[in-house]
């Protein structure tokens, strides 16, 4: 009984969901279509779909798509290898944590976008400067949890495999990294995900090229049907990457 | 062991001074010899021109102009993200449909969106506070929505037995109840306020920081850029220091 009432109660919210979004696109089309909102500020609904598919299927998205994404590839790759590196030595002793986590914590609480300018100065408007800041902003969640995970193993697990005479290798491979991979992994998921945030947000700031790019400069354009298309496009990118990235890092905890 | 020594293993603070001090005389000899004083100034000249980066004319209307936009659109985010939240977390049903609804939102790149918050708002404060608002709000919704949700049963229930009106509810079980995590959601929303005020103002600003920092990287000026900045850096330090220590202090009941 209490079972189908919960089922009962799980298609109540999924239906309030479904309609919610059924009432923001009819409010959306009403708005455009009867009560003559201008279309600069919003445009049809019917007509942001058919620029869509029209992004889709002349694919000029490309050239942009591939900057961001080389871009996102590179700063990410460099903020994983320096975060964890410099994660492993720091969590080698317990006086290295107590004088460098804080530090590393510190910068982190810093709205680190605030370089942007002096990022743009030193690397210039292209993507340098985005791979720059990527890697930078990124660098800290995936430095700060690798301390996290390598500091935090449990202290008798350690000892029993050195009194067992585990080299320094073994040691890594089997009792470092199992236990701290999951707290790593998630890490490295916080800091892909602000990293393409962090990219994509100075490429709408300050650049030449990239999905952000092209996004300010439809609207610069006047081009509203078209740059709502293409805010769609990249927020369904961004949703694709983020959620590969999660099941990613679900798999990685199960390998272990 | 020395005495120094054992000094210093029992101070790690003071080993962090000496690596940040060491950073610094090494950004300070980088700068004065080996890279072009167009793009790097050492620390000495930055520190020596925060007088006259003060002294600029409207830079200080442009900190001012930015602290008021971080305060009003902080304080909207509060406003909206309580009302909201308690208004979906205290409703099983509302929260079942409507925290995925909130979570999804919260998840998308809203910087996407941000030309459009110029075309509805305008390029002056008004774009700033509302893409302050829209970046803060959901973490503080999301927040009090699991704050109020793991309130056990048992409290409301006996609350209820002794004749408690909704208001005291309210008053006495909730509020206490939900505190830590309020000022859990506040440190989290104050770092969106300041990120989504901050990408505005560097996006585009007429009297803010961003077009001060805009001209300064413009003229090739990195002195006065880097001072900018650190003044930028010690007011968002001085603000999450403060929701941070509002969260310590009042969650200190439990």
């Amino acid at each position: 009984m209490a079972d189908r009432d919960e089922r009962a109660a799980g298609w109540g919210s999924r239906a309030v969901q479904v309609g919610f979004l059924l009432v923001v696109l009819a409010l959306w089309y009403l708005a455009t279509n009867r009560w003559g909102v201008n279309r600069l500020l919003l445009p049809n609904p019917v007509a942001v779909w058919h620029q869509l598919l029209d992004v889709l299927r002349t694919g000029e998205f490309w050239p942009d798509l591939r900057v961001t994404l080389i871009e996102l590839v590179v700063a990410f790759a460099l903020s994983m290898t320096l975060g964890t590196a410099v994660g492993y030595f720091v969590s080698r002793t317990r006086y290295a944590i107590r004088v460098f986590d804080p530090l590393f914590a510190g910068i982190y609480s810093i709205p680190i976008i605030l370089f942007l300018p002096l990022y743009v100065l030193f690397f210039g408007l292209g993507p340098a400067s985005k791979i720059a800041l990527g890697a930078t902003i990124s660098f800290f969640p995936i430095v700060l949890s690798t301390i996290a995970g390598l500091g935090n193993v449990d202290r008798t697990l350690v000892t029993a495999a050195r009194s067992m005479g585990a080299s320094e290798y073994q040691m890594f491979r089997y009792v470092l990294l199992p236990a701290a991979l999951p707290v790593i992994l998630s890490g490295l998921r916080i800091g892909f995900t602000v990293a393409l945030l962090s990219i994509i947000g100075s490429e709408v700031i300050a650049s030449l090229a990239g999905l952000g790019h092209h996004i300010v400069q439809l609207g610069e354009g006047m081009d509203m049907a078209r740059m709502f298309a293409y805010i769609a496009f990249v927020v369904v990118i961004a949703a694709v990457l983020n959620s590969t990235v999660s099941f990613l890092e679900k798999r990685g905890r199960r390998r272990i | 062991m020395s005495a120094a020594e054992q000094f210093l293993l029992r101070h790690p603070g003071v080993v962090r001074l000496g690596v940040i001090v060491a950073i610094l005389i090494v950004w300070e000899i980088a700068a004065r010899w080996f890279i072009d004083p167009l793009f790097i100034a050492p620390p000495s000249r930055v520190i020596a021109s925060l007088g006259a980066v003060w002294q600029t004319n409207g830079v200080p209307a442009a900190l001012r102009l930015t602290l008021f936009e971080l305060a009003v659109a902080f304080a909207i985010a509060v406003a909206i993200g309580l009302t909201v939240g308690l208004a979906v977390g205290l409703q099983p049903f509302a929260r079942r449909s409507l925290a995925p609804i909130i979570l999804l939102l919260y998840g998308l790149p809203q910087i996407t969106i941000l030309p459009l918050f110029i075309l509805y708002f305008g390029i002056g404060a008004a774009s700033k506070i509302a893409f302050g608002v829209t970046h803060g709000m959901f973490p503080i919704m999301l927040a009090i929505i699991a704050g109020v949700q793991n309130l056990k049963p048992v409290l409301l229930t006996s609350a209820r037995s002794m004749g408690a009106s909704r208001w005291h509810i309210l008053r006495y079980v909730i509020f206490p109840h939900m505190i830590p995590s309020f000022f859990a959601g506040m440190r989290l929303g104050m770092t969106g306020v300041l990120l989504g005020v901050l990408l505005a103002e560097l996006y585009v600003s007429t009297a803010g920081i961003g077009h001060f920092t805009t001209m300064f990287t413009e003229n090739f000026d990195p002195t006065k850029l880097f001072g900018l900045i650190a003044m930028l850096a010690a007011m968002a330090i001085v603000l999450n220091e403060i929701v941070r220590r509002a969260e310590i202090h009042f969650s200190r009941w439990r």
